[in-house]
């Protein structure tokens, strides 16, 4: 549970001119976890501190100018820095009593934010994309700055993070209604730009929030429309990517708004599931938007509340446990609390997050770094990707790694594609395939599914063949190959999946029993299966019994009493028994691969239920020629071989029985083989019973064996040498 | 080596009784283990797991609870008394009326200066402990309901009491219940039945851990009196907890037979400091309620009504240095005793008797006639003795020749005169007997049956002569020192000599025609569990625990040549390895150079004629021999020569006709004259 404590006033508010605007810029640490460094609006920064609620120090610049970026402490120095008129970098220390004598330096372009966090050098943001080091550029004020952003581009947000050895500046931007975070790696300097997804409304995030965890960096924001999503990007991992990627989202939250959108709003996450939020009205409270809360996204639960009298700016910072809320004519601080919610903890449905990653680099938790927890495999990683690079210099033929082969996917031609595939699967050892191949496999599912001409078998079913595959991991595999009618890619799939879910067999058995013979006969199915099959319809076609015997199957039903003079039509059910298979054999191998998948009755039923009558009736002809098969004693199942079981092909005759059985009953060609299913459902239970009856023997018999030699006294001879 | 005739007896229905209470004493690691029959019997942990002492059981006496209080054992029952035991003398030296009416459990605090009973009329009671004896202080608030179950927090304030469909959390220095935790009931039909709360534990953060019979193992926190986590783990009960000595784990003992270790572990490697507890392990060791529990540094130990007691031995504690291959091999077998590490047969080598005893009676049998081919019928019930009083046998010896038998309970001794005429015998209790002999430890008849040597207290040994007409006390043998209780007693076949073991392991050698001290064996570190004099040499073999062979020769007071030579060779491992004592040494009177030994899974004769075997050597030879050609064999031969065909021994013996008597008794029997253990859905069943 997470809760808010009575909170206080720091210090009052002036109300600028316009009152949209907010009276407070920023608020920043010092070294001192008891300061707070607040520069408003205009041209004042007021060190404060907090458990007093006094001020230690107050500067100001002249009338005229302004302070176009919040004061930040530089934690290595022990100084102050702030920039005045957008060009002016003005840096003083605490015993500095008049700003204007402090240390100036004007740069050559407009500075957008400085940013400084502990371990970490200040960094200088300028409004064209352009990171520096503050000491560089004090170093060298004059200095070109280059644009990195485009002419419309305009910054909307930034902030600095700092990992262990790693100094990260994020900012997002905006352009003709497109979002994009950068971000901008230093020492070595590398920028990302990833593009944010479109809200359908059009709008752009009210506010943003980044965070560093597990070691991805978490970017928390939030629209109009109330929705809070959430984007992971790696903090390690590989940094040469080139071009825009999207960057995928997940939702964590969505608040409620009440009547029209969200005006001035922020949300900052607070920790993995606790996000606290201003400016967004309280559910169960009256109307009104002036609330500070706290919400726990993996239960998407209120936790905490708060109403802030007076005008909310849609500000809120939060440091050590407290948050800074400016409202109305005053600034608040109100200490909270988040404690992990027990149930969360007890279900272990905590959410960790960092596996949905944009760019999974390695989301697999390795034994190894669990074990010994102190070796990361990122470096490694990126050591091994280098020493490849180098040898790829060095043999221009040499393989590429799966990282370029995902990106060859993106764009290569198909033949290309799937020879690095081949040779990547034949390659690698199964600890790295077992990660890449869902990458490739998804990369090659998306891009055929984008490009209708782009269709890869081979390389699709090499993947399949790894066993490292399944549904879940790919979901759109056996759909695509549905849709180009790639049946061996389906039969594989088919066999190697465990997690196929029913709606998708259903889809498969549709598009197996509508196909027409014809079109499957010349597909080159799994020759096992094949073979299995032919076996099947050679005994039938063999048609022999032998010494006479013919199966009781059909006797049975004399057995009942209120059985009606058997029709002639019983005869005809002898026949039926000697008819050939009712589909082609390609069709019949991967029909049977339908009936070995694994499934669960109540989510196959419904699904059955799509089927068309002649399907149906077409598949119980099949199910019911098997099972004659089955019941017939000259064939012998071929140990082995993958064959569906008498229980599996049982079990689908009732299902489909039970999807259709209305329908079945009106259906003038259904009434034989209704009365056919229905004797083989009869025999299966007089079997059983059977079984039933001779099993208190059998135990009998168990029993008898255990009895023997237990005589209460024996007088033995034994040698011993 | 030769053919032996072997009267395989399986007609002693002896029955174990189901474990009800177990009490481990960390600081002399030994564990106290208190059966249905009212007995309790003492392990040192520290030597191989052996029976150190068994206190017999009494008709009205059972136990329900033990505690030790440094190195005083008391035990509570449902009769309503706390009994404290006398450990040197193998009695119960006091016995309480608490008043209470049947008391549920004992509990000792830390500082061991005070007990508390859970009374069925629903009063916790303190009692002080004294020097020698213990004394009621006060009653905590009575409550509703019978207190099942106590727990005495480690600080020694307060006491968590398991109760139906409760626990209660008192305050020890004001007597008043300070929280209620409400225990659910189980689900489904037994909705309506209270729930008994079997066991409660209560750790030093205040956890209180509680087994129930609704199946759960539940944490609450104790300043709160809230439910922190629920464990359902079986559908019967839980009946016994237990907690390690450094609170990071706790045993659970169900109707099912399983032990369910939970462990106080952070639910992720990320994050150490959220502990909670886990569900870790399961362990299947017996077949029916797992009643005692006791979880040990190194093991988890647990016996219920399937009788047997197992050490599960935990594989993490182990010491880290050694190595993985070793663990594997001693770290995952479970030692599991069965039967009483003593004898309960005796064995008349002329006469062909048997004599067998239970608890509360003796049988005497006659071995069958080897010149019938078919042995079977001729073997005859002689007479079963019941005992006077409710006391429970504590010892009994026949004498060789078959003409005496003597037994003794904790409160007398009886001998009695058989006399055999054709197939008749008759049985007379000889009535006068000398006023010394009041209860023996052991009980031995020297092999010309003229004198029996009578095991009692600190040590001593009393002499009696016997006499067709009257039973003559002679002398007592005292040692200068020792304490503790004769477990074990020999005589040599000349009459000269006389050993007796304690559990301290000291041997003492008397001679007989002196009537004094004759030396002492050199103490060896471990409990002799069985000796036996040589007829013709006066050597005695020692064997003891820790499977150790010792041949000391009396009369030079010094190990024989053949000792010091196994000594410095060493015993084989597979030898060591064994995981139960030997019970038994006998001779063969024929020849002198063959030892015959026996433990509960093997019978071995030792020829002293043979080379010994090296480590490398085959030990188990008997078949290989068996497949050998006469030429070959000399050349393979060992001093051991083991037997493994029969099985679950509770006495193999050496007749003066050569002939071996087995006694066996089947775990199989044991486990088919169980109750039928809870019913459980078994796969496709």
């Amino acid at each position: 549970m997470a809760t808010l404590c009575e909170g206080f006033t720091l210090c009052g508010l002036v109300q600028t001119q316009n009152a949209s605007d907010s009276p407070i810029q920023g608020i920043e640490l010092d070294e001192d976890s008891d300061h707070a460094v607040v520069t408003d609006s205009t041209r004042s920064v007021t060190l404060y501190k907090v458990s007093d609620q006094k001020p230690l120090g107050s500067w100001t610049v002249k009338q005229g100018q302004l302070l176009t970026c919040p004061a930040v402490f530089n934690f290595q120095t022990k100084e102050y820095v702030v920039v005045s008129d957008n060009k002016v970098i003005r840096v003083w220390k605490d015993e500095d009593l008049n700003l204007d004598k402090a240390f100036k330096a004007t740069v050559t372009a407009d500075v957008w934010r400085v940013h400084s966090a502990p371990g970490g050098e200040p960094v200088v943001l300028f409004q064209r994309g352009a990171v520096r080091f503050l000491d560089s550029l004090l170093s060298a004020p004059q200095q070109p700055i280059e644009d990195v952003l485009s002419e419309e581009e305009v910054i909307r947000w930034s902030a600095s993070i700092v990992a262990e050895e790693q100094h990260f500046v994020l900012f997002t931007t905006e352009q003709n209604g497109e979002c994009c975070l950068y971000v901008q790696r230093l020492n070595p300097n590398t920028l990302q730009k990833y593009r944010l997804e479109r809200e359908d409304s059009g709008a752009s995030p009210l506010s943003f929030s980044a965070s560093l965890r597990d070691k991805h960096l978490n970017l928390l924001y939030l629209y109009p429309n109330g929705c809070v999503y959430q984007s992971v990007v790696a903090a390690r991992g590989y940094v040469g990517l080139e071009g825009v990627q999207d960057l995928p989202r997940s939702l964590r939250l969505r608040l409620p708004v009440g009547e029209g959108e969200l005006g001035a709003a922020s949300a900052v996450a607070l920790d993995e599931a606790h996000v606290a939020v201003v400016g967004v009205p309280h559910p169960s409270a009256r109307t009104g938007k002036d609330f500070l809360c706290i919400w726990n996204t993996n239960f998407q639960t209120l936790q905490a509340g708060k109403e802030m009298a007076g005008r909310i700016h849609g500000q809120v910072w939060c440091y050590l446990g407290k948050l800074f809320v400016p409202h109305g004519k005053a600034l608040s601080i109100i200490p909270y609390e988040c404690q992990k919610s027990s149930l969360a903890s007890a279900l272990g449905k905590l959410r960790h997050t960092g596996i949905a990653v944009s760019k999974s680099s390695v989301a697999v938790p390795s034994w190894n770094t669990l074990l010994h927890g102190d070796q990361p495999q990122g470096p490694t990683k990126i050591v091994e990707t280098r020493k490849s690079k180098l040898s790829r210099k060095s043999q221009s033929a040499q393989a590429l790694t799966v990282d370029q082969v995902l990106e060859l996917i993106k764009t290569g031609p198909v033949d290309e594609v799937q020879r690095e595939v081949e040779v990547l699967v034949s390659r690698g050892d199964a600890q790295d395939l077992q990660l890449s191949v869902g990458q490739l496999a998804c990369h090659l599912v998306a891009r055929s599914q984008a490009e209708t001409a782009f269709y890869t078998p081979v390389a699709l079913a090499q993947l399949v063949q790894t066993q490292f595959l399944c549904h879940s991991v790919c979901p759109g595999l056996l759909l695509l190959s549905l849709e180009h009618k790639d049946y061996f890619l389906c039969q594989l799939c088919l066999q190697l999946f465990p997690d196929i879910p029913e709606v998708v067999t259903c889809a498969c058995l549709k598009t197996f029993i509508s196909v027409p013979d014809g079109d499957v006969e010349m597909v080159s199915l799994e020759p096992d299966s094949v073979s299995f099959m032919e076996g099947l319809v050679a005994a039938g076609a063999r048609g022999g019994q032998q010494n006479g015997f013919s199966p009781p199957l059909f006797e049975e039903d004399s057995c009942d009493a209120n059985h009606q003079p058997k029709p002639p039509q019983d005869k005809k059910n002898h026949t039926l028994q000697l008819e050939a298979c009712p589909v082609g054999l390609h069709k019949a191998v991967l029909l049977n691969e339908v009936l070995q998948t694994p499934y669960s009755d109540n989510f196959l039923l419904p699904h059955l239920k799509d089927l068309d009558t002649q399907q149906v009736i077409l598949f119980l002809q099949y199910l019911q020629f098997v099972y004659l098969k089955y019941s017939q004693d000259v064939y012998t199942q071929t140990a082995g071989l993958r064959s569906p079981t008498m229980t599996q092909i049982i079990d689908w005759v009732c299902l489909l029985l039970d999807a259709h059985f209305t329908v079945l009953v009106m259906a003038p060609d259904a009434k034989g083989l209704l009365s056919n299913l229905q004797s083989f459902v009869k025999s299966q239970v007089k079997l059983f019973s059977e079984l039933g009856k001779i099993e208190s023997s059998l135990q009998e018999l168990h029993k008898m064996k255990l009895s023997k030699d237990i005589s209460q006294y024996s007088i033995e001879v034994i040698e011993l040498f | 080596m030769g053919e032996f005739k072997v009267h395989r007896v399986r007609f002693f229905d002896y029955m174990p009784t189901a474990i009800r209470a177990m009490a481990f004493n960390a600081h002399t690691e030994r564990l106290a283990l208190a059966r249905m029959d009212g007995s309790v019997e003492i392990f040192n942990f520290t030597d191989h797991y052996f029976q150190e002492k068994v206190i017999p059981g009494k008709d009205s006496r059972s136990t329900e609870s033990l505690c030790w209080v440094g190195g005083r054992l008391f035990s509570a029952g449902l009769n309503g008394e706390i009994t404290e035991y006398d450990l040197e003398n193998l009695r119960p030296k006091y016995s309480l009326e608490a008043y209470g009416g049947p008391i549920w459990t004992i509990i000792s605090n830390t500082q061991g200066t005070q007990l508390a009973i859970g009374c069925e009329d629903g009063t916790v009671k303190l009692f002080e402990v004294l020097e020698e004896h213990i004394q009621f202080e006060r009653n905590l608030d009575r409550q509703k309901g019978r207190i099942i179950s106590l727990s005495w927090h480690p600080s020694g304030t307060h006491i968590a009491a398991g109760m139906m469909d409760m626990i209660r959390v008192f305050d020890v220095p004001t007597g008043h219940a300070v929280q209620r935790l409400l225990v659910d009931r189980g689900f489904g039909g037994s909705k309506s039945q209270e729930t008994v709360v079997w066991s409660v534990a209560f750790l030093s953060d205040h956890t209180v851990v509680s087994g129930d019979s609704a199946g759960k193992v539940q944490v609450w926190d104790g300043h709160t009196g809230t439910l922190v986590k629920t464990h359902l783990v079986t559908k019967w009960d839980v009946l016994a907890l237990s907690v390690s000595k450094d609170e990071s784990s706790v045993v659970a003992g169900t109707s099912e037979g399983t032990v369910i270790q939970f462990q106080f572990i952070a639910p992720t490697l990320h994050q150490q400091q959220d502990k909670e507890w886990v569900r870790t392990r399961t362990f299947k060791n017996h077949t029916h309620d797992v009643r005692a529990l006791a979880e040990i540094e190194t093991a988890i130990v647990s016996g219920g009504m399937d009788t047997h007691l197992v050490v599960r031995p935990l594989l993490e504690k182990f010491d880290e240095n050694t190595e993985m291959a070793e663990i594997t091999l001693a770290g995952f077998d479970s030692v599991l005793l069965f039967f009483p590490q003593r004898n309960l047969v005796s064995c008349a080598k002329k006469a062909g008797l048997l004599l067998f005893q239970f608890p509360g009676q003796l049988e005497l049998w006659r071995l069958g006639d080897s010149d019938g081919h078919d042995g079977r019928n001729t073997v005859n019930i002689v007479d079963s003795f019941q005992t006077k009083g409710s006391d429970h046998i504590c010892c009994s010896a026949l004498s060789s020749c078959g003409g005496w038998l003597a037994y003794s309970t904790v409160s007398c001794v009886r001998i009695y005169r058989l006399q055999t005429d054709n197939n008749n015998i008759s049985i007379t209790k000889v009535s006068k007997l000398p006023k010394a002999l009041r209860s023996a430890h052991q009980l031995c008849f020297s092999s010309d049956s003229s004198k029996m040597f009578a095991a009692s207290s600190q040590s001593s040994v009393l002499v009696i002569a016997l006499t067709q007409s009257e039973c003559k006390y002679v002398h007592t043998l005292k040692p200068k020192s020792g304490q503790q209780p004769i477990h074990l007693m020999t005589t040599s076949v000349d009459g000269k000599w006389l050993a007796a073991a304690n559990s301290d392991c000291e041997i003492r050698v008397y001679n007989l025609q002196k009537l004094k001290l004759h030396c002492i064996v050199p103490v060896y570190g471990s409990c002799p569990s069985a000796m036996g004099i040589h007829p013709t040499t006066n050597n005695m073999t020692v064997v003891h625990a820790d499977q150790q062979l010792f041949e000391y020769s009396i009369v030079e007071k010094q190990y024989t040549d053949w000792s010091r030579k196994l000594q410095k060779q060493g015993l084989h491992n597979v030898w060591l390895d064994r995981d139960t004592p030997v019970t038994h040494v006998t001779f063969n009177p024929k020849n002198p150079n063959q030892v015959v030994l026996h433990d509960m899974h093997m019978f071995c004769i030792i020829d002293q004629s043979l080379p010994l075997p090296d480590q490398k050597t085959q030990f188990y030879n008997q078949m290989t021999l068996r497949s050998l050609s006469e030429q070959e064999r000399p050349s393979h031969l060992h001093a051991f020569k083991i037997c493994k065909t029969f099985q679950d021994l509770l006495c193999v013996s050496l007749l003066d006709d050569q002939s071996l008597v087995v006694v066996e008794r089947p775990l199989l029997a044991i486990t088919s004259q169980l109750p039928a253990p809870v019913r459980q859905k078994k796969f496709a069943t």
